[in-house]
């Protein structure tokens, strides 16, 4: 393993930042001027696309995008170049991979942006089910409260399907209940997902005007469906588990 | 461009090749015997040299105590891995080996750590290279099993450099197999490389568009290949021996070793042929011979060829494909020789593989490819980009020894994360990271990568610093980390562990140790190529002095040959290169005017035949001398 340092560009008088090679005015990645690649900024994925802080992507053009953009920053092209050179390619070629995953896919892309609002989601994986279930804490979960309910069932039954499963029985009747159970909870997931779809257009709409309060609205309301939607996804999880054990 | 020649290797479990690219295409390069394979086998011999290669293979049966095969099981592993391994490999650990340490293994009295034996299989590679080129070769391209880890990466990495290589990339096997191919075919579409080797398996599904590589998904299994089924059979072997002939030979090495080259034959025998016969010498006079049918090996195979299935599926669904949208199958490895492996693939994707390539030398190929693009590229690769994956999720251990997944397998490479991280004592100095690999959800059942130290944390309360640590995968496969306590702006030194891994002071001495006999093998090859050229010079000038041109010559000429004949031959015994050459060049100078006069003769000898028929009787008006015959180099 390695560690590594990262350097800036130089600055011109102005506090500008300039192109180390040709004192170009720099360009995002690599100069316009001299085609020299840049040390990377801490800049954040839409930035780095040159994309505004909006939800609804043309993913086609955003691909084109990146295959441009890796012809032109992938270490393989830098064989020749100087050590700082390969560095540079590297991390921006890092970067470009990492903002690329994250824009293409919609969940990823919507969670990325809250955190850029300043949200971190609850807390729901099952790596916090496990450390709550072995340090003997309570996990910090919210139960969508209208969800409160079929949740209490569910879970009795997952426990009396694991009960039944160890005294060697295989109760029939309760697996088919949690398998109608899950293709309900399948149904609300997908409900979930177009009704964020909707947040998104509406997020779209305020992005580039000033209205903060619209703006805090609307991201409070697709955390809201994001943790649900999360929520329900480890439900389902557990469901396929239990029933496929 | 660049100056230096880069080459591409294969480093494999059985074989090893190594390729350039020549002009548009890629061509391996032969050994000093001919043949393009060079085993992956290594030898002590009797006065403690080392062998590797062809040569190697019969020390393998006749002091086996001095050989080793498929050492590349070994690469980047530790002694709890190999348990397996080690009941159906005769590998000789040295007896003070500790888990956690990196392995060694014997070679007569001595012990070398698996990437040491490989450097010496690069080392073969190297020199071959460097014979063909007449110039030294210090930068190469080695393939990897797409699903090797980082430790087995590192491995790799190392014997490259023990062996005075600078390894610029390493590249997924697969890949490098669909970078022949799509130099050979220039089609876009979806492709998979079904890849079994002599000890792994890759399965790595690619999206070739404008001469862009990319792979979607990749899996295998680096403990399944050629090696498991000559295992299976010598197992049947030596069950047989033990039931028929009351025979219990799995101690003796050398019977083994027979056992074992005998049934790679009969394996191979079965590929072309619907039948074969085992026939093995036992001691005593006795003999163990039985007869197998094609159908017979297949069913035997079968459970190991199923398990590439499970990979299979997996890449499929990973990569969000079905079989039908796969358009072509590339078969890649030895193993893939086997009908029934075949039979098997066409099942799964249900289509034809494609079997031009030659299965054994496509990934040196796609490695000199690869080797051609990192040195700035050529007319027909300028355009091309490899984007590959890490085929294994990155974790970190958290609390309650749960693994937390921050990157992802099948993502782009180079790829990164970020991690925050705190105290929990007021004044803590240091915060412990276990970096793991693997797809499980507990740190127990996933590969440690590494554990490590993130020091000099500047003293705060519990919970205040805030350490930002940057987990970098490299297109190569291999992780960076760096690490920053953002409220003091320091940098966080890390000390760094590798589990089953060299650390870099123990690779810095193994590289001394190489780097005085590497100096010293390219110059010795120097100096015994001067010295034939010498010889053939020599020669050369014993000849033209029974030419009429010698006698042309004035007698100060003359003398002043023979005093530069004497030097070259007087220094030609000694070891030094620079002075053979000179002595070669002078001679050479000193001989021009009667290499032009022997030049002379020989064409008016050839003119005085043509005109024969008209009137000459023999003697030319130049030369004045009888007709000679002349010799010419």
């Amino acid at each position: 393993m390695a560690t590594e340092s990262k350097t800036a560009s130089p600055l011109a008088e102005t506090g500008e930042r300039v192109c180390w090679s040709c004192s170009a005015p720099q360009a995002a990645q690599f100069c316009t001027s001299c085609g020299k690649v840049q040390p990377s900024q801490s800049v954040d994925y839409f930035t780095f696309f040159g994309l505004p802080r909006k939800l609804n992507i043309d993913v086609t053009r955003l691909q084109r995008e990146f295959y441009e953009l890796s012809r032109k920053l992938h270490p393989d092209l830098y064989g020749q170049t100087s050590k700082q050179e390969q560095e540079w390619s590297l991390e921006q070629s890092s970067l470009l991979n990492d903002a690329y995953r994250t824009l293409k896919d919609p969940i990823k892309r919507t969670e990325y942006l809250l955190r850029l609002e300043g949200v971190e989601l609850e807390e729901q994986s099952k790596s916090a089910t496990e450390t709550a279930r072995v340090s003997g804490e309570i996990k910090k979960q919210v139960v969508p409260p209208d969800l409160l309910e079929e949740v209490f069932e569910l879970n009795m039954q997952l426990e009396e399907l694991r009960m039944s499963r160890k005294m060697g029985e295989d109760d029939l009747a309760l697996i088919r209940e949690l398998q109608a159970h899950k293709t309900e909870f399948e149904k609300k997931f997908e409900v979930l997902t177009q009704e964020l779809k909707q947040y998104w257009d509406q997020w779209d709409r305020v992005a580039d005007v000033d209205q903060e309060e619209k703006r805090h609205q609307i991201r409070d309301k697709m955390v809201d469906v994001l943790n649900r939607r999360n929520y329900i996804r480890n439900l389902v999880r557990d469901v396929n588990e239990a029933l496929g054990s | 461009m660049s100056n230096q020649r880069i080459v591409g290797i294969d480093l494999g479990t059985t074989n090893s090749l190594v390729a350039f690219m020549q002009g548009d295409v890629p061509v391996v390069i032969p050994g000093d015997d001919g043949l393009n394979l060079v085993p992956s086998v290594v030898a002590l011999n009797e006065n403690d040299q080392i062998i590797v290669g062809n040569a190697a293979r019969k020390y393998l049966i006749e002091t086996p105590e001095r050989a080793v095969y498929s050492i590349k099981r070994l690469m980047g592993r530790g002694i709890e891995d190999i348990r397996e391994e080690l009941k159906l490999f005769p590998f000789r650990l040295a007896e003070d080996l500790q888990p956690g340490e990196v392995l060694r293994i014997k070679l007569g009295d001595k012990t070398f750590t698996p990437p040491e034996i490989s450097a010496f299989i690069l080392r073969q590679l190297k020199r071959n290279a460097e014979r063909f080129f007449a110039a030294p070769i210090t930068q190469a391209v080695i393939t990897v099993p797409a699903y090797f880890n980082d430790a087995q990466r590192q491995a790799t990495k190392d014997a490259g450099r023990i062996a005075g290589l600078e390894v610029l990339r390493l590249v997924n096997e697969p890949t490098a197999a669909s970078l022949a191919y799509g130099l050979d075919q220039k089609q876009n579409g979806i492709v998979a490389v079904y890849d079994l080797g002599g000890g792994t398996f890759d399965i790595s599904i690619l999206k070739l568009h404008d001469e862009i590589f990319e792979v979607m998904a990749t899996n295998g299994d680096t403990h399944l290949g050629g090696d498991d089924i000559d295992n299976l059979l010598i197992t049947i072997a030596l069950d047989d021996i033990q039931g028929d002939l009351g025979l219990d030979v799995r101690r003796n090495g050398e019977i083994v070793q027979t056992i074992r080259k005998a049934v790679i034959e009969t394996k191979i025998a079965l590929s072309s042929q619907p039948a074969a016969k085992l026939d093995i010498e036992l001691p005593a006079g006795k003999r163990y011979q039985r007869e197998i049918t094609r159908q017979q090996f297949e069913d035997l195979i079968r459970p190991i060829l199923d398990r590439t299935i499970g990979p299979c599926k997996q890449a499929m669904k990973d990569a969000g494909m079905t079989p039908e949208q796969i358009e072509e199958v590339v078969l890649v490895g030895g193993s893939t020789r086997i009908p029934t492996v075949r039979s098997l693939v066409k099942e799964m994707f249900r289509r034809e593989p494609h079997t031009d390539l030659n299965p054994d030398e496509v990934v040196a190929l796609g490695a000199a490819v690869q080797a051609n693009i990192l040195s700035g590229g050529s007319e027909v690769t300028q355009n091309m980009l490899l984007l590959d994956v890490t085929p294994l999720s990155l974790g970190i251990e958290v609390a309650g020894g749960v693994t937390d997944k921050i990157i992802l397998r099948n993502s782009t490479v180079p790829a990164s994360a970020t991690q925050h991280y705190t105290t929990q004592i007021d004044g803590q100095a240091n915060v412990a990271v276990h970096v793991l690999q693997g797809e499980r959800e507990l740190a127990k059942d996933c590969r440690s990568l590494a554990r490590f130290d993130l020091k000099g944390i500047p003293p705060m309360p519990a919970g205040l610093p805030r350490i930002e640590v940057k987990f970098l995968i490299d297109a190569n496969g291999i992780l960076h980390v760096s690490a920053r306590e953002q409220r003091s702006g320091k940098e966080a030194e890390i000390e760094v562990q590798p589990s089953y891994g060299l650390t870099d002071e123990q690779v810095e001495s193994m590289i001394l140790e190489s780097f005085d006999s590497a100096e010293e093998d390219f110059r010795q090859r120097q100096v015994i190529e001067a010295r034939n050229e010498a010889e053939t010079i020599l020669s050369a000038l014993e000849k033209s002095k029974k030419s009429p041109a010698w006698g042309q010559l004035a007698n100060g000429e003359r003398k002043q040959i023979a005093k530069l004949e004497k030097a070259l031959q007087e220094v030609k015994q000694q070891d030094d290169y620079e002075k053979i050459r000179k002595a070669i060049d002078a001679l050479n100078q000193g001989t021009m005017r009667l290499a032009e006069l022997m030049m002379d003769t020989a064409v008016t000898t050839a003119l005085k035949g043509k005109t024969m028929e008209q009137d000459d009787m023999g003697e030319s008006p130049e030369t004045g001398h009888p007709v000679a015959k002349a010799d010419f180099e």
